[in-house]
């Protein structure tokens, strides 16, 4: 509670203290209002200053006027304790907002506070602390363990373990060395590094990360204009009736007006909206919130809502479900041992900058002696003719062991099959492919767990490697050979395709999709804190690359729709009994405090919960 | 083009709504959003046309919620 919160808590204290006494001492006539209207000064005092001060600019239906006019009136009418309890739970109910609005800002904007304080600069070789804004790209700074690292940057010098489960919501340390990239916001746990800085603090990843999250508000969900909507109109709505309630029906039926003003104070009472208008976005923001801590940056309510309604999911393929990086997945030599006839394509390669050549290089992993290497020829389309030990090599595709007149043997592997032959005899291939992620099952299956329509994956890729993929991981529908362009082409068709009210969410690396990224009704990019273009196409962005995070998004988004929705239905279903019961006469003034006060209490609390929603 | 202005003193969430609406109503504004969870002001206008529209979006805050105040 800050000093505010606590004075005015001390004078609802006070003024609860008057009221009972109040009530308990047995006064009449004057002396009896007397009493009753030193608590009612003491709580009420600045709302019937705002009202007054507000209704000369010309605002009408403002909260302090309604509460003002009701309290008035019921002091009017001779409803002494009901006036002052009025204000007084009315005044609970402003306090008890504002702590909570308050207390989950401060929660969400805590589990997202990884903001740096400070840097130490390394200038002339001395360290100096400085401000993150004032470090250049291409400075050096120092990194002590237990200390989060200010700006992203690229090890130079020592050995640690850093924590980015506030970037990634991945728990699990992860080892960096001399050469590594670390991103700002993540915690350097075991050693001292030097750190050479890459980018400027205001393009960092923490500065990035929340904007990212603190703009979100201002993209609404289309529920939250719904309710923006809705309180434009209720409030004159109420207030009307509950004009029309105090003075029509005693004219008509020629009864004491007292009994139907009682009636229409009910409705002032309940005239204000500050339940939804409170809970709604509460609830989006805790969502986003909850969402962001566990790497998952939803760019706006929007998102957050559309992703909910998710009918079709469409992922990339490289990238997304596969690594996107090449490995040696089966060496076939005809005879021999297996690292033999991966030594010899490994150095015929070793010139070669290809990721296939790259993969062959690794997988080999020993050294490459250039001195066995001479006369290398790369054959455009072909392969690499090379003259290895004295002997000469051929390493290619099948093409390439037809013109040298040796007979290949196909493989009944997926991916990309290299052939080598030495001194035109056949010895055997190497198969590489991309590896699908360890997650990429799970993320599918999870989707068909959560009742996704459609499952389609989209690549360039072969057919072959395309269908072989999809069918592995159970996806519904699979598209090769597509250039980028027929990617949105692709898109569009399945777009015409989905119902009116469900969405389309595509899922790539922010690599060359941006189009389909846009095109998309949530487009997500995993993966793509370092990618600007990334990050400006996609809706909702995930810090790492698991695509299972998706199925958790979607859980996410529906459990927050489903808090909103809780919330509008019990807020305008109680409101609307109390005023169908307050009308009839059946109400009590308390019960509409209760539905004023309580509701908002309640809707508040009940949208705390979207910041822990569990798995 | 969008610019962010935080709010200073904004106590309801009810006049938070007032006020977007009454800011989008100002000539020249294409959007606006008033959060009140996160105390900011989100405008989107021509540049040039900024400075005029930020005058009177403080003039309709203040209306609505007397001590508000716009800062950037």
């Amino acid at each position: 509670m800050n000093k505010r919160q606590k004075l005015n808590l001390v004078r609802i204290l006070i003024s609860l203290v008057l009221f009972i006494a109040a009530v308990i001492i047995p006064a009449e006539g004057k002396a009896r209002l007397l009493i009753f209207l030193l608590p009612y000064a003491a709580i009420g005092y600045d709302v019937l200053y705002s009202a007054a001060r507000n209704i000369t600019r010309g605002q009408v239906f403002d909260e302090n006027f309604l509460m003002a006019l009701a309290t008035v009136c019921a002091f009017a009418i001779g409803e002494y304790p009901e006036a002052v309890a009025v204000m007084l739970f009315y005044q609970v109910g402003e306090l008890f907002q504002d702590i909570a609005v308050a207390k989950s800002r401060k929660s969400i904007t805590e589990l997202m506070d990884f903001r740096p304080e400070s840097a130490l600069l390394i200038r002339d070789g001395v360290e100096t602390k400085v401000s993150p804004e004032e470090v250049e790209p291409g400075q050096t700074i120092v990194v002590k363990p237990g200390e989060r690292i200010p700006l992203d940057g690229i090890v130079r010098e020592g050995f640690t373990s850093v924590d980015t489960s506030a970037l990634t919501g991945e728990s699990r340390p992860c080892d960096v060395g001399p050469g590594e990239s670390v991103l700002s916001g993540a915690i350097n746990l075991s050693g001292l590094v030097k750190i050479e800085v890459t980018s400027k603090y205001e393009d960092s990843t923490v500065v990035r990360i929340l904007e990212l999250v603190e703009s979100a508000a201002s993209k609404k969900a289309r529920a939250e204009r719904f309710i923006t909507r809705f309180s434009r109109y209720y409030t004159p709505c109420v207030v009307v009736a509950a004009l029309l309630l105090a003075v029509i029906p005693p004219l008509i039926l020629a009864q004491d007006f007292s009994q139907w003003v009682n009636r229409a104070l009910i409705f002032l009472v309940v005239s204000c909206p500050c339940a939804l208008v409170i809970s709604v976005p509460l609830s989006f923001f805790g969502g986003i919130g909850g969402a962001s801590r566990e790497g998952i940056l939803i760019k706006g309510a929007n998102y957050l809502e559309a992703l909910s309604n998710a009918e079709i999911v469409v992922f990339d393929k490289t990238g997304t479900l596969t690594e996107g990086s090449f490995t040696v997945s089966a060496v076939h030599p005809e005879a021999g041992p297996e690292a033999e006839l991966l030594e010899i394509a490994a150095h015929a390669e070793s010139y070669s900058n290809h990721p296939i050549a790259a993969s062959i290089v690794a997988a080999h992993g020993g050294d490459i002696d250039k001195s066995r290497i001479a006369e290398i020829t790369e054959l455009s389309g072909l392969g690499v003719r090379a003259r290895i030990d004295e002997r000469l090599v051929h390493v290619g595709n099948l093409k390439l062991m037809e013109q040298i007149g040796t007979l290949g043997r196909d493989c009944d592997r997926d991916g990309t099959i290299v052939h080598i032959a030495v001194e035109d005899k056949y010895k055997g291939h190497i198969v590489i492919s991309d590896r699908i992620k360890p997650d990429a099952e799970q993320a599918v299956s999870e989707l068909k767990r959560l009742g996704i329509g459609r499952t389609v994956m989209l690549t360039g890729d072969s057919r072959k490697v395309g269908e072989a993929i999809g069918s592995l991981l159970n996806i519904d529908e699979t598209h090769s050979e597509l250039l980028p362009d027929k990617k949105v082409a692709e898109l569009e068709k399945l777009l015409s395709r989905k119902n009116k009210n469900g969405t389309l969410v595509f899922v790539g690396d922010g690599v060359n999709d941006a189009p389909v990224l846009a095109r998309a009704d949530v487009g997500i990019a995993m993966g793509a804190l370092g990618s600007e273009a990334a990050i400006e196409a996609a809706d909702i962005v995930l810090t790492d690359d698991k695509p299972s995070k998706i199925a958790r998004a979607i859980v996410l988004s529906r459990k927050t729709m489903r808090i909103v929705r809780e919330n509008i239905i019990f807020a305008l279903a109680f409101k609307a009994a109390v005023l169908i019961l307050g009308a009839m006469g059946l109400a009590s003034i308390w019960l509409a405090v209760f539905a004023d006060v309580g509701v908002m209490v309640l809707a508040i609390l009940n949208s705390m919960r979207t910041l822990k929603i569990k798995n | 083009m969008r610019k962010v202005f935080k709010l200073q003193n904004l106590g309801c969430a009810n006049c938070a709504a007032k006020m977007e609406n009454a800011i989008k109503k100002i000539d020249g504004v294409k959007d606006a959003s008033v959060s009140f969870i996160t105390q900011r002001l989100t405008i989107e206008a021509d540049e040039d046309m900024l400075h005029n529209i930020v005058e009177k979006a403080a003039k309709a805050c203040r209306k609505i919620e007397p001590d508000c105040r716009i800062v950037s």
